[in-house]
């Protein structure tokens, strides 16, 4: 796609200046619910035309008189599966019907995929009368049988129990491990992109924010509201005070934290951090042992002593910020604790440091990560 | 009432040897015309309706539903009025024909093809155009699934323009003019016989009228039920 822009109510709704997927790639574009996620991909299937810019196809413009023989080379694979009333067979024979293959021809693929998918057994099954599950295999099946060079899937998961989810997902990967076919997903689950996604491209407000590897956008969001989306959850504003080799020292309010950067001093810079790189401590008045496992015993008052203060220490951690618990939130078999140091820090830690910790809203904790977690994204001043 | 009751026997078995069964055809072929001219008209005409969105397709469908409700008394004197051999389409000569009574049966039903064309598309999920499409459907192959996709409601839309025509009395007897062995219907006949006094052959046609509606729909409510499970 090149500089399409999207209007609807005479608002622009989705502004792309260039996004391209390679064959045998697969493209994750991950965004918050209502950002134009289904729009940009029904924009690239030309089912939406945009105001202005082009839908290309191995570079060539996809005109009004190209549209359909380019939709018979793609794939499009939505939210809910919308299955026609019509047989399981029926409906995975739908689009090779549509380009009048043979009716063998048909036979032999639909059966194929049917297996491929685990649906075999459904194939004269009414498509309205299977599970969400079985469903969503269906409409995988639909578009797979096409032999497609783009394959477009928009949230083909929202619809599913988790663990149907789960299983679907291998079952995806699998497939587009070993099939040459370019691959656009759509999706608000973060997870699902990364699993999924050779690259990743955050949409928000209808414009692609970032885009790259996926463990660089998690690593290295370039502002405020992807690293809030990413699950940077942590972001302190502050100021850097000093650098040098590649190492700068951040003030954010009281504090000092070290961090890995170039960046010059006086530059103002967002500090942002990712729960999982924050180790919870006991007050070091009670002597408790670390929250994460694997680090020795915890300093004799590292609050006290300020951030990389003590070289004796077991741990490699640079920054260590004091503060009390202030919410623990449960998520699945981790809870986040939210500490507040000035700023909030929030961790992730699991149920059983938490408990061997005996942490409680109100506990005095450390809060403590390392200069390479941190991520420096400068601002304008 | 026993009395007409018990005469309608033998007047029908009468009939039958003559005028009921040649009757009962006209009326099963000038409705069964018009039905099937209305479908032709009013599918692609509702279909269109229901797709496309334009300035004044507000004002289109309420002329639609408002057409749903014409009195076909008032259709027939428009009609009449129309072929009359003093009239703008006089030249035709179709006045008192069978065909006039197609044409004022077309205009009654027409609409009604239309209008429950129009619900029974737009109650489909919107985005079913978007995955047909999106499967590489031509419009064409597109407009065919979602009629298939919209079978019941479209079934109903059938049975409810046939049950209009089939049953209607103002417009085949104005345009047609109940003429014996040309133009007459059941319905027209059985305003003819209680014109008479003839009540029993009144009821009797009346029956029969009945039972033919009842055979047809219950053949399409069968092919609807069938739809249903699938």
């Amino acid at each position: 796609m090149r500089d399409v822009v999207v209007v609807r109510a005479a608002r622009p709704i989705l502004t792309i200046e260039s996004l391209a997927v390679a064959e045998g790639e697969t493209l994750a574009v991950v965004g918050p619910n209502g950002v134009g996620k289904s729009t940009l991909l029904l924009t690239m299937a030309t089912l939406v035309q945009p105001r202005s810019g082009h839908v290309l196809f191995r570079g060539a413009p996809v005109g009004p008189r190209e549209e359909l023989a380019y939709r018979r080379r793609i794939g499009l694979v939505l939210a809910d599966p919308l299955l026609f009333a019509a047989s399981v067979f029926d409906n995975v024979a739908s689009g090779l019907r549509f380009r009048s293959v043979p009716d063998d021809e048909v036979r032999v693929r639909v059966a194929d995929w049917l297996d491929r998918m685990g649906i075999g057994h459904l194939r004269d099954r009414p498509a309205r009368q299977i599970s969400s599950g079985e469903a969503q295999r269906v409409g995988l099946a639909r578009a797979f049988v096409l032999e497609p060079d783009l394959l477009l899937l928009d949230e083909p998961f929202a619809s599913v129990d988790a663990a149907t989810r789960a299983r679907l997902l291998d079952d995806l990967d699998d497939l587009l491990r070993t099939m040459p076919v370019a691959c656009v997903l759509v999706t608000h689950d973060l997870d699902e992109a990364v699993r999924i996604g050779d690259r990743l491209a955050v949409l928000l407000d209808g414009r692609i924010r970032q885009e790259g590897a996926p463990e660089t956008v998690l690593a290295a969001p370039v502002d405020d509201e992807v690293a809030a989306f990413v699950g940077t959850e942590t972001r302190m504003a502050g100021q850097v005070v000093a650098g040098g080799d590649g190492l700068v020292t951040v003030a954010v309010g009281s504090h000092r934290i070290d961090a890995v950067s170039t960046l010059e001093p006086g530059c103002r810079v967002l500090c942002c951090l990712r729960p999982e790189d924050v180790t919870i401590w006991a007050d070091p008045v009670t002597g408790s042992a670390p929250a994460q496992h694997g680090l020795a015993g915890a300093p004799a008052s590292l609050a006290d002593k300020g951030p990389g203060a003590d070289p004796g220490h077991a741990s490699s951690a640079r920054n260590h910020l004091p503060g009390r618990i202030t919410r623990l939130t449960p998520d699945g078999p981790l809870i986040r604790v939210t500490v507040d140091c000035g700023v909030p820090v929030i961790a992730s830690i699991t149920r059983e440091s938490a408990a061997d910790l005996q942490l409680a809203v109100g506990r005095a904790v450390i809060a403590t990560f390392k200069a390479t977690a941190v991520h420096l994204i400068p601002r304008a001043t | 009432m026993d009395g007409p009751i018990r005469e309608a026997t033998p007047v029908l078995q009468s009939l039958l040897g003559g005028d009921l069964l040649e009757v009962t055809l006209r009326s099963l072929v000038v409705s069964g015309t018009a039905t099937v001219i209305s479908l032709v008209i009013g599918l692609p005409l509702g279909t269109w309706l229901a797709l496309t969105g334009f300035r004044s397709r507000g004002l289109a469908l309420s002329l639609v539903n408002t057409g749903m409700a014409l009195p076909p008394v008032v259709v027939g004197l428009f009609v009449a009025f129309m072929l009359w051999r003093t009239g703008p389409l006089g030249g035709l000569e179709l006045i008192y024909t069978p065909t006039a009574m197609v044409i004022a049966q077309v205009i009654i039903a027409a609409p009604i093809v239309i209008g429950l064309t129009v619900a029974a598309l737009g109650q489909l999920d919107p985005r079913l155009r978007l995955q047909l499409l999106g499967l590489g459907a031509s419009r064409a192959q597109m407009i065919w699934w979602l009629w298939k996709e919209a079978r019941l409601p479209l079934l109903a839309a059938l049975m409810a323009a046939f049950g209009s025509v089939i049953s209607e009395v103002g417009a085949a007897m104005m345009v047609g003019g109940n003429i014996r062995h040309q133009t007459r219907v059941l319905t027209t006949s059985i305003v003819l016989e209680v014109g008479k006094g003839e009540f029993g052959a009144a009821i009797g046609l009346g029956i029969v009228l009945l039972a033919l509606a009842f055979l047809i729909n219950a053949v399409l409510t069968r092919a609807q039920q069938r739809g249903l499970h699938r």
